[in-house]
């Protein structure tokens, strides 16, 4: 059996990987809620693997709320990023500051 | 022995889309790594023997939430080579911040390893069912113990489509759509006169 150090490395290179990715694409907001999704995935991971481990349910089913409200942060924030290309024409993020409400 | 085969392909498998999902030059092929990355986590989740999570991983992020990534991406008319402009300016203080977050992360984890911390006892009210399968051991929790926060659940996502509905609907000025409530106000004496004109005569409109 694989111990439960393997999981927590996979999920810390994940998770690492999805803050690189923010800083990377700093200007492209549809990378960016990928790279958002790559965290929670890489957090998902870990709750399941504790949760296995230690032979409690409970990780797994807040690794569902996790789901829920990743889903639910998508949808909110494609819906956002829809509506601000329809007002700009362009996604660049680098100018939002400039937004008037 | 095909366990741990099983796990560093998917381990490997996982770690690589993620690398491709953020240094991808389109991101349609960086919704598409996306998706490997789902597919291989989930089998990882398999290996760990939680299988409902896995499969709400393929359902919900693979079949929900990367097909909106991959429509919003389609629909949208994007110059992405603009957008990447930063990207060779910010990389070295990005690998530096990732290089330093992982090198806490792991030095973490062989703290925990080299000094043999305990792990806390679970309380054992949220232990797998005895003989049953992990999505009836699952759902046993979620419509009892749990019953509350998985109906809180349920309202964050109705939330969360009323809200997306809401930011992206539009009004359009050139159509007429049907006004039902102006429809069912409407009575036949204000709509409709009965008259009887006499031979010869018209009617006064």
């Amino acid at each position: 059996m694989i111990g439960i150090e393997h999981y927590v490395v996979v999920s810390s290179i994940l998770f690492v990987l999805g803050v690189l990715g923010i800083f990377l694409n700093r200007k492209n907001v549809i990378v960016i809620l990928m790279a958002i999704e790559l965290i929670l995935l890489a957090v998902n991971i870990n709750l399941v693997a504790f949760s296995a481990f230690l032979e409690d349910l409970t990780g797994q089913v807040f690794a569902m709320f996790v789901l829920t409200v990743a889903a639910g942060e998508a949808a909110i924030g494609l819906a956002i990023l829809v509506t601000y290309y329809r007002g700009r024409g362009t996604i660049a993020v680098d100018d939002v500051n400039r937004m008037k409400g | 022995m095909i366990q741990l085969l099983a796990f560093y392909l998917f381990a490997a498998l996982t770690v690589l889309s993620g690398v491709f999902v953020i240094m991808a030059r389109n991101p349609v092929h960086s919704v598409l790594w996306l998706i490997l990355a789902f597919f291989n986590a989930a089998g990882l989740m398999v290996l760990v023997g939680a299988e409902f999570i896995a499969m709400l991983l393929v359902i919900v992020y693979v079949g929900a939430v990367a097909v909106l990534f991959l429509f919003v991406v389609m629909m949208l008319d994007i110059d992405f080579a603009e957008l990447r402009a930063g990207f060779v300016r910010n990389f070295p203080l990005g690998i530096l911040v990732a290089l330093v977050l992982l090198a806490e992360l792991v030095l973490g984890i062989g703290a925990y390893q080299a000094g043999k911390l305990e792990l806390g006892v679970p309380a054992g009210d949220a232990a797998p069912l005895v003989g049953r399968s992990n999505i009836e051991s699952i759902g046993a929790l979620l419509y009892g113990k749990y019953l509350f926060l998985f109906e809180s659940a349920g309202i964050i996502l109705l939330v969360a489509m009323v809200g997306a509905i809401v930011l992206t609907i539009r009004e359009r000025k050139d159509t007429r759509p049907q006004n039902i409530a102006r429809q069912n106000a409407r009575r036949p004496w204000e709509a409709v006169v009965n008259e009887r004109p006499e031979v010869g005569k018209g009617i006064q409109l």
